[in-house]
C-alpha cells in the first residue's frame, strides 16, 4: 500500500516536473527542473530496490552531464527575449509524429508483456555466485551481458575521440 | 516504530547540530592556527584566548541584514546557498564515527559511490550563485569553480576506484573492517592514492592552494560577492563543511576510521582502552589542522596551472594506479 502511494506521488513528480521543464521561459529554471526530475528518478530506483542504479543517476545525469549543460546555457546566455523566427510550432508535426510513434511503441510493449510473465526472467534464472546490487551487477556485466557492454564502452570512447578532433580542430 | 524513526531522527538532528558547531569551532581554529603561522595572537577578546568567538561569529552574522539585489534573480539567489550547503550535510549519514552502531546513521551498500554523488550535487549551489546574481566576477567566479570542481572530481572519482577494488566493497563501514581484517591501514598500500585525493579534496572543497573561485585579487570576493549576512554565511558553513567531510572521507579510507594504529599487532592492543570515536575525531582533528597549515603555507596557484595539474597530471596518474592495483590484486 505504502509502496503504490510512493509510486504515484513520485510518478505524479516526474511527470509535472517534466512538464515543467519543457514550458519553463528561462532556460535555466528549466535546467533546474530537469535536475529534480532525475533525482525524483533515481528516488524511483531506490523504492525499486537499484541503489546502485539510483546513485549513478545523480552522479552522472545530476552531478554532471547536466552542470554541463548549465554551463554551457551561462556561456551564450540566453537571458533575452525570444527572437521572432523561433516559432516553437515549426517542428510541432514532427514532434507530434515522434511522440505518436512512442506512445505506440509504449502501448505494444505493454500489450506484449502482460500476455507473458516468461518475458521476465526470474531471479532463479540469474544464478550469480554473488550477494548484493553492485556485485550481481558487475558479475552480470561481465559474464552474460559482456559484449553488449563492451561495445557500449567502445562507443564511448569513440565518442569521445570524436569531440577531441572536433574541439581540437584548428590545431 | 522507534528503532525504525525516532532514533534515526534523533541521530540525525544531534549529527547536523554536532557537524554545525564542529564547523564554527573549525572557523576559530582556522583563524587561530594562521594567526600563529604569521607569529599574531588571533582573536583573543571573547571569552579565555577568543573561545567564544566561535558562538560570538554565527550571532553577527545572523543579525547582519541580508541584502537581495535588486537584478537578481530572487528564487535562485535563495536557492543557490541551500543547494550548496544541503549536500555536504547530508553525506554524513553515511560516515562511520564509531564502530559501535550508535556511532553512524546508516550503512548503506553503495556509501562511498553515495557520498561522490550526493558532494557533485553541491557544484548547482555555486554555479546558480554566479548566475542568480547577475553580475560580472560572480559569473566569472561560477564558471572558474565549475570548471575547477568537474575536473578534479574525475580524478578523485578514478581514484576511489582503486580504494575500491582494495577494499572490494563500496560500504563505508565494510572499507573500515575490510582494513580491520587486512591488518594494515590502506595508507600503506595506497599512498599515491591518499595523495591523489588530498590534493583533489582540497580544490574541491575550495581550500587554498586552489581557492580559484574566491581569488579576492582577481575576483573581489568570488561567486558570493553579492552575498550578506545569513545567506553568505551558509556558503561559508557549507564550506567548512566540505573540509569536514573530506578529512572524515579519507580517514575512513586510508586511516583505518575508528581503528586503532596497526589493528592487528597485539603488543599495541593495550591502547584498546581508549573508545573508537576518540580515535576516528583525533584523526579527523589531524587533517583539519593539515587542510589549515597548507592554506598558511602555500600561495594560489595559477588557474591553467591548475587545470593542467588536474587533467595531465592527476588523471593519468589516477588510472595508473587503478591498472597497477588491479594487477596486483590479480596476482595475489
Amino acid at each position: 500500500m505504502a509502496e503504490t502511494i510512493g509510486f504515484y506521488t513520485l510518478s505524479v513528480l516526474i511527470l509535472g516536473l517534466a512538464v515543467l521543464v519543457v514550458t519553463a521561459k528561462n532556460t535555466v529554471h528549466s535546467i533546474l527542473f530537469l535536475v529534480m526530475n532525475f533525482l525524483c528518478v533515481a528516488v524511483l530506483y531506490v523504492v525499486l530496490q537499484a541503489e546502485f542504479l539510483a546513485v549513478i543517476q545523480v552522479l552522472v545525469y545530476a552531478g554532471g552531464i547536466v552542470v554541463l549543460y548549465l554551463i554551457v546555457v551561462m556561456l551564450v546566455n540566453l537571458k533575452g527575449e525570444a527572437e521572432a523566427h523561433q516559432d516553437p510550432r515549426r517542428l510541432s508535426v514532427i514532434g507530434l509524429a515522434l511522440a505518436g510513434a512512442v506512445l505506440l511503441e509504449l502501448a505494444g510493449i505493454l500489450v506484449y508483456s502482460s500476455g507473458s510473465d516468461a518475458a521476465v526472467p526470474s531471479s532463479e534464472a540469474v544464478a550469480s555466485p554473488v550477494q548484493g546490487n553492485v556485485e550481481e551487477l558487475g558479475w552480470l556485466l561481465y559474464t552474460d551481458y559482456l559484449i553488449p557492454f563492451e561495445v557500449a564502452s567502445v562507443l564511448l570512447l569513440v565518442a569521445m575521440i570524436g569531440a577531441i578532433l572536433l574541439a581540437r580542430r584548428e590545431v | 516504530m522507534i528503532d525504525t524513526i525516532v532514533i534515526p531522527l534523533l541521530k540525525i538532528a544531534v549529527l547536523v547540530n554536532g557537524v554545525l558547531v564542529a564547523v564554527t569551532f573549525t572557523v576559530l581554529m582556522e583563524r587561530k592556527v594562521i594567526a600563529w603561522a604569521q607569529s599574531r595572537l588571533g582573536p583573543m577578546r571573547v571569552g579565555p584566548y577568543g573561545i567564544l568567538q566561535a558562538i560570538v561569529d554565527p550571532i553577527k552574522l545572523i543579525l547582519k541584514e541580508d541584502i537581495t539585489p535588486a537584478k537578481a534573480d530572487k528564487w535562485m539567489f535563495t536557492l543557490a546557498p541551500i543547494l550548496s550547503l544541503v549536500p555536504a550535510l547530508v553525506v554524513f549519514a553515511v560516515v562511520p564515527f564509531g564502530g559501535d552502531e550508535l556511532f553512524y546513521v546508516t550503512d548503506i551498500n553503495v556509501g562511498l559511490l553515495f557520498i561522490i554523488a550526493v558532494t557533485s550535487i553541491g557544484v548547482y549551489g555555486i554555479i546558480l550563485a554566479g548566475w542568480a546574481s547577475n553580475s560580472k566576477y560572480p559569473l566569472l567566479a561560477s564558471l572558474r569553480a565549475s570548471a575547477q570542481l568537474i575536473s578534479y572530481e574525475i580524478a578523485v572519482t578514478m581514484t576511489l576506484v582503486s580504494v575500491i577494488l582494495t577494499a572490494g566493497t563500496l560500504s563505508m563501514i565494510g572499507i573500515v573492517e575490510a582494513q580491520q581484517e587486512a591488518g594494515f591501514w590502506f595508507f600503506f598500500v595506497q599512498p599515491v592514492a591518499f595523495v591523489l585525493v588530498l590534493i583533489g579534496g582540497l580544490a574541491e572543497t575550495n581550500r587554498a592552494p586552489f581557492d580559484m573561485p574566491e581569488a579576492e585579487q582577481e575576483l573581489t570576493g568570488g561567486f558570493h560577492t553579492e552575498y550578506s549576512g545569513m545567506r553568505f554565511s551558509m556558503f561559508f558553513l557549507a564550506e567548512y563543511a566540505n573540509m569536514l567531510v573530506i578529512s572524515a572521507v579519507v580517514v575512513v579510507l586510508f586511516w583505518g576510521g575508528w581503528l586503532r594504529p596497526f589493528p592487528n599487532v597485539a603488543a599495541l592492543s593495550f591502547l584498546d582502552f581508549i573508545p573508537s570515536w576518540v580515535w576516528f575525531f583525533g584523526k579527523m582533528f589531524g587533517f583539519l589542522y593539515l587542510f589549515i597549515w597548507i592554506r598558511a603555507t602555500l600561495p594560489r596557484y595559477r588557474y591553467d596551472q591548475l587545470m593542467r595539474l588536474g587533467w595531465k597530471i592527476l588523471i593519468p596518474i589516477a588510472i595508473g594506479n587503478i591498472v597497477v592495483t588491479a594487477v596486483v590484486k590479480v596476482l595475489l
